[in-house]
């Protein structure tokens, strides 16, 4: 909504946070960013520093030990800033679901904006989810 | 006089001009880069989203840094490379006595790397001081063939430091046409690359082990004055490199595609040498400037001074 969304929804720069995975949603993302897809098209831009990012892609199960680290990265972030969660482990903690060590509910830890379920999701998926996200800023 | 020197310093040949000149050329940088790789490339008009996004976000200032340092210095580099425009730009589209200075222009070209030095060394964050530290480090390297670089087209003209005189002095033959010349002007290239820290040269930057250096920690409209910086020197250093060996801008009829043709050339240039060449460690690329580029530079100075 408004001109400062609007400017927003065109370059959201990405920063990739892993919380614990299994490494193929990392893997998938680092696809995503290949020239084969290549998301600077839409103005997504992968940024080494938190500082600097508007978009957050946490990936994995969210365990006890990753979880202030999250927290601490997710308040170091300057503010307009939005979570997707890559992969069917942060919702639901798939194949993990009986470890000791995961976190309840991963929105205790920060506020998921959205989730892109799949294990791991394609990068089709991911733009989608992308895509998702522009139209509910330019709404 | 004083309209007209805000009328410089503001619109035409200093900050407006020069930024949205700039975006552009940023865009072109963006373009021809995903080209290399095979990619489509963002839109003309991404640099600009990403300024006005930059911005509206939030500031935070680091609760560790030298607050004063962290946002002066940024602001003071963009004030320093909006007078280093203006200057070259006044000298290049007008030729009314305004007398832009090229010791000047090479002082305030320093303070741009003092205040990225001072920016990064203020936030208090490892990697931030590590790449504060590889910028002294690649002023000490490129300011020395900088310097010959300079005296090549103040030798050649007579040795005169007024920008409209060396333009007055070229009226009938550039000095990039003389051998001097040309080996000031590939030495210049690369000068200008170190000081942008671009490709070969982007240590201090280095986004994949130290994480942009200097700019890690800053965010929002701080971070949003650094990229523009980084847009603005896109058109300064052109620029300068015009005026001291291809005779600046004829902006009469055919004139004007020849001056677009200079400066796309340049920059053309700079990004073909960034896409094509893997990033320097520190000290090759101290070793490439002291024991291979000045010793050349130098050559450029002797040759100049026997009038080859």
């Amino acid at each position: 909504m408004g001109w400062k969304n609007k400017q927003l929804s065109k370059s959201l720069w990405v920063f990739h946070v892993s919380g614990s995975p299994c490494n193929n949603c990392d893997i998938e993302i680092l696809d995503l960013l290949t020239p084969k897809y290549d998301v600077e098209r839409l103005g997504i831009k992968l940024v080494g520093s938190v500082r600097h990012a508007d978009v957050m892609l946490v990936t994995g199960v969210i365990n006890r030990k990753i979880a202030p680290k999250i927290k601490k990265l997710y308040s170091q972030a300057p503010k307009p800033i939005f979570v997707v969660s890559i992969g069917t482990c942060t919702p639901s903690a798939s194949v993990f679901k009986q470890s000791y060590n995961r976190v309840d509910n991963p929105e205790d830890v920060i506020p998921i904006d959205m989730y892109v379920p799949g294990c791991p999701p394609k990068p089709e998926a991911m733009i989608e989810a992308v895509a998702k996200l522009i139209g509910v800023l330019n709404e | 006089m004083i309209g007209k020197n805000l009328f410089y310093l503001f619109i035409f040949p200093g900050l407006l001009f020069t930024g949205v000149v700039g975006l552009i050329i940023g865009w072109v940088d963006r373009k021809v880069s995903a080209r290399f790789q095979f990619r489509v490339g963002p839109p003309v008009f991404q640099n600009f989203y990403d300024i006005f996004k930059l911005l509206g976000k939030e500031v935070i200032i680091v609760k560790d840094s030298v607050k004063f340092l962290f946002v002066a210095s940024p602001i003071i580099a963009f004030a320093t490379l909006v007078f280093i425009s203006m200057t070259i730009g006044v000298s290049l589209f007008f030729n009314d006595g305004f007398g832009g200075d090229l010791l000047v222009v090479m002082y305030l070209m320093m303070v741009y790397s003092v205040m990225l030095v001072l920016g990064g060394s203020s936030t208090g964050n490892v990697y931030s001081s590590i790449g504060a530290g590889r910028e002294v480090k690649l002023l000490l390297g490129d300011e020395l063939v900088f310097i010959f670089v300079c005296l090549i087209p103040i030798i050649k003209s007579g040795y005169s430091i007024n920008f409209e005189e060396i333009l007055a002095a070229q009226s009938d033959g550039v000095f990039g046409g003389s051998i001097s010349g040309v080996i000031g002007f590939l030495a210049g290239l690369l000068c200008i690359q170190a000081k942008m820290a671009l490709k070969p040269f982007d240590i201090p930057e280095a986004e994949t082990e130290i994480v942009e250096g200097p700019l890690m920690e800053y965010s929002g409209p701080l971070l949003a004055f650094w990229k523009l910086n980084h847009h603005l020197m896109y058109v300064a250093y052109p620029f300068l490199l015009i005026i001291l060996f291809f005779g600046g801008f004829n902006l009469v009829g055919i004139g004007i595609l020849w001056a677009i043709l200079k400066y796309v050339g340049i920059v053309v240039l700079m990004i073909i040498l960034k896409n094509t060449n893997p990033r320097l460690q520190i000290d090759n690329a101290l070793k490439f400037f002291w024991k291979i580029l000045t010793p050349i530079a130098f050559t450029g100075v002797i040759l100049a001074v026997l009038g080859v």
